[in-house]
């Protein structure tokens, strides 16, 4: 790991002008020429002492005071050594245009578009530059601070896009003609709202396309317009099959910015918790992807063992789903007496329905023969895609975010990093199912580790006080009316706040104007980085096989379109 | 509208088709055809599962072995809007989606009902914004709206049998409407309307 010093040194080096370091700051941050945006990332990535082989997420943030309105910001990431920036490239209102790095990193295809489709930053040279998330009818860019977030326009029948190609007749080489196929956005294997449009000769898909956006709900824009716990609730609703995690990601990263840290009990409470999510994630994700194969027994397995963990959660949070149990500063509640207990049946319960499902799939003949050199991808290739979590461990690369950068204690577990060499369909299920097992250790070793204690920071200014105070002293009255109406003062700054999702790195990158709402916040949602590789993936495959892929990918639509 | 009475003794004969009371006289059915036919429909729903977020998860909770939405009839869920009768639109409807939900229920044969799962396809729910619809009835009827967010298992399993009596009484939109379209067409006849 290079420090702050040797890296900005380096690229001194490199570039003497245009790119200026900027001091303090939670990672290292250059403010870059837009000019020599291509040459710069080319250099990050391959000066082997920097390494730069991972593009984590690209967004726009818009600033209506300033001469140069918008900032065009990446954050970057070396696997090899652990370290990471951040890239600003200013620009102005009338001209707001950028090279696009797709050059560099493939990963800024979809990133560059979102760009586009929100704050209409235009990314010269990228090949494929329209609309992501918003519908074609749609006019103006939506998280512009200018733009009204309930104007809504209308899409009617007939006017969806469609890729260019697919209106255009085909002939294989031996003159019949080709089929377009559409798959999605409603489908029984898309899970979710994602459309796939495919060109095929035969069986075999020689064109694809994707189109996504079928679920944007607007939670960048919306929780611009919340205080800062209030968007704890949209969170739940990014990856919805594990809750949890996106609630403990953003709190641990307005924490960050805030400079304040959960209690003990709350970090183990938190831990537990999001590693409960991640197995309930693994478990719909296997059982659904063995559902589109044609086996329906593990999903009945699977969705068995998920409701024995809503119940622990509902007894918890009161919700079984969206639960919005952690704050700002630790949790909602405290667990209830019989916590402890419940876990430790989960524990001896989840295992036996996993070893079922095992005893069903891992050997078995048809699924090996659906899965096994399906859906390949190198690691080299799937960090330049930008891929992060199972789906990346799957590849050899053994990247995750617990063991390279703890949070939440992380660092006094024992616990396994599991991953696969074959980079297929079949790698990253048998990645998920280890994972599940080395999650059930984690939470074994924390429940140990579950001492009495409060639950949540005491910080007045950000924390509402206990009810009984509440009812009783003027101050914590006061403070509790405060909170409420104008939200807890969060410190001027930004920070970029990653955890280990289910489907790998969630970023949250958090900017605060020193009020009581967001100024900006930017998910990185892991699977989005995933799915974009998927169109290339299925070049060559049979039109079968695109549902084992999808369905080991676990894309998950409430996070891919946010 | 007269709810048929029937009362069928299972060692009744091979050859007696015609119900039977319990002191062995026959007994005949009067109701109408309708009725009859809301009774068979109602006890045997295809939904159309259109899922598009969270909600969707907690259908498919629905449908496992846990809640088990066949014990009410209604398990058969079928992919194709050929093949199904009862839309259940579990999740947040955007802009980009509504003209695909649309499509979806004009493909479906009628008789047709449908269901809102989730406080986002009642009325928007917390996302008062750019891309979402505030409401599914905006662009199709609805029948039961489920509220919650989401909807507990119990509630949407509460809504399905809603939904059951509803057609039973004939107060479904499709009902309403194929009653409003006979009337009409009677007193177009008659010539008193």
């Amino acid at each position: 790991m290079a420090t702050r010093e040797q890296i900005v040194a380096s690229v001194r080096q490199a570039f003497p002008e245009g790119v200026r370091a900027v001091d303090g700051g939670d990672i290292q941050t250059f403010v870059v020429d837009r000019a020599l945006l291509p040459r710069l990332g080319r250099h990050l990535k391959d000066e082997p002492s920097l390494d730069f082989k991972l593009l984590s997420d690209v967004c726009g943030v818009d600033f209506p005071g300033r001469a140069e309105r918008f900032e065009a910001v990446y954050h970057l990431y070396s696997v090899q050594h652990g370290h990471r920036i951040r890239l600003k490239v200013p620009l102005r209102e009338d001209d707001p245009v950028v090279p696009s790095v797709i050059g560099v990193w493939k990963a800024a295809d979809w990133f560059e578009r979102e760009a586009f489709d929100l704050l209409g930053i235009r990314f010269e040279g990228h090949p494929n530059l329209k609309r992501i998330l918003c519908h074609m009818s749609f006019q103006g860019h939506a998280l512009r601070k200018d733009y009204d977030p309930g104007q809504r326009w209308l899409l009617r029948e007939g006017e969806q896009d469609e890729p260019v190609w697919a209106r255009q007749a085909q002939e294989d080489d031996d003159h019949f003609e080709t089929q377009v196929l559409n798959l999605g956005p409603s489908h029984p294997a898309t899970h979710g709202t994602l459309r796939t449009v495919v060109r095929l000769d035969g069986e075999v898909i020689t064109q694809a396309e994707v189109e996504i956006g079928y679920l944007h709900r607007c939670f960048e824009k919306m929780s611009e317009r919340h205080t800062w716990n209030q968007v704890i609730p949209y969170t739940d609703r990014l990856n919805y099959c594990s809750p949890m995690i996106n609630g403990v990601g953003y709190c641990l990263a307005v924490e960050q910015l805030a400079g304040i840290e959960a209690p003990p009990r709350a970090q183990t409470i938190r831990l537990i918790l999001s590693e409960l999510s991640r197995v309930m994630d693994h478990l719909v994700c296997i059982g659904a992807n063995l559902n589109d194969l044609g086996a329906m027994t593990p999903f009945l397995y699977m969705y068995e063992a998920r409701e024995e963990i809503y119940s622990v959660l509902e007894a918890c949070a009161g919700g079984r789903l969206t639960i919005s149990y952690a704050r700002v500063g630790g949790l909602a509640n405290d667990v209830p007496a019989d916590f402890v207990e419940s876990v430790r049946w989960l524990l001896q319960r989840i295992p036996r329905l996993v070893n079922d499902m095992e005893k069903l799939i891992t050997g078995n003949r048809i699924f090996r023969d659906r899965t096994e050199g399906v859906g390949r991808i190198s690691g080299e290739e799937a960090l330049d895609w930008g891929w992060t979590g199972p789906c990346l461990r799957g590849s050899g690369v053994a990247y995750d975010v617990r063991k390279a950068h703890p949070y939440l204690g992380y660092e006094t577990y024992d616990f396994k990093v599991p991953i696969s060499t074959t980079g297929d369909t079949y790698g990253r299920y048998l990645v998920r199912v280890e994972e599940i097992r080395q999650s059930l250790s984690l939470i074994e070793q924390a429940l140990g580790r579950l001492q009495p204690g409060p639950i949540i920071a005491d910080e007045h200014h950000l924390v509402l006080p206990p009810k009984e105070q509440v009812y009783t002293e003027m101050e914590a009255l006061i403070w509790h009316f405060k909170l409420i109406m104008e939200g807890g003062k969060v410190p001027a700054g930004e920070v970029y706040g990653f955890t280990e999702g289910a489907n790998g790195e969630l970023g949250f990158y958090v900017i605060s104007d020193g009020g009581g709402k967001p100024y900006r916040i930017k998910v990185r949602p892991p699977c989005f980085a995933v799915f974009q590789a998927y169109p290339h993936m299925l070049i060559g495959q049979m039109v079968a096989d695109s549902v084992a892929i999808l369905g080991s990918m676990n894309v998950i639509a409430g996070e891919l379109d946010r | 509208m007269a709810r048929p009475v029937m009362s069928i003794r299972p060692d009744s004969g091979a050859g007696e088709a015609a119900a039977r009371q319990p002191d062995g006289s026959q007994v005949f059915l009067t109701t109408k055809l309708d009725a009859l036919l809301d009774m068979a429909r109602k006890n045997s729903l295809w939904p159309f599962p259109f899922g598009t977020a969270c909600c969707a998860i907690e259908f498919m909770s629905v449908m496992m072995s846990h809640y088990d939405l066949s014990r009410f009839g209604a398990e058969v869920v079928r992919f194709s809007p050929r093949q199904s009768d009862l839309l259940l639109v579990a999740g947040t409807v955007t802009d980009k989606m509504a003209p695909v939900m649309v499509r979806i229920y004009e493909q479906m044969a009628e008789p047709k009902y449908v269901i809102s799962m989730g406080a986002c396809a009642c009325t928007g729910g917390f996302y008062r914004a750019y891309h979402v619809v505030q409401g599914i009835d905006e662009f199709i009827p609805v029948d039961v709206y489920v509220p919650g967010c989401p909807p507990t298992p119990e509630a949407l399993l509460r809504g399905v049998v809603h939904l059951q009596e509803m057609i039973q009484r004939g107060e479904t939109h499709y009902q309403r409407m194929a009653a409003a379209a006979r009337a009409a067409a009677r007193g177009g006849a008659d010539g008193n309307s």
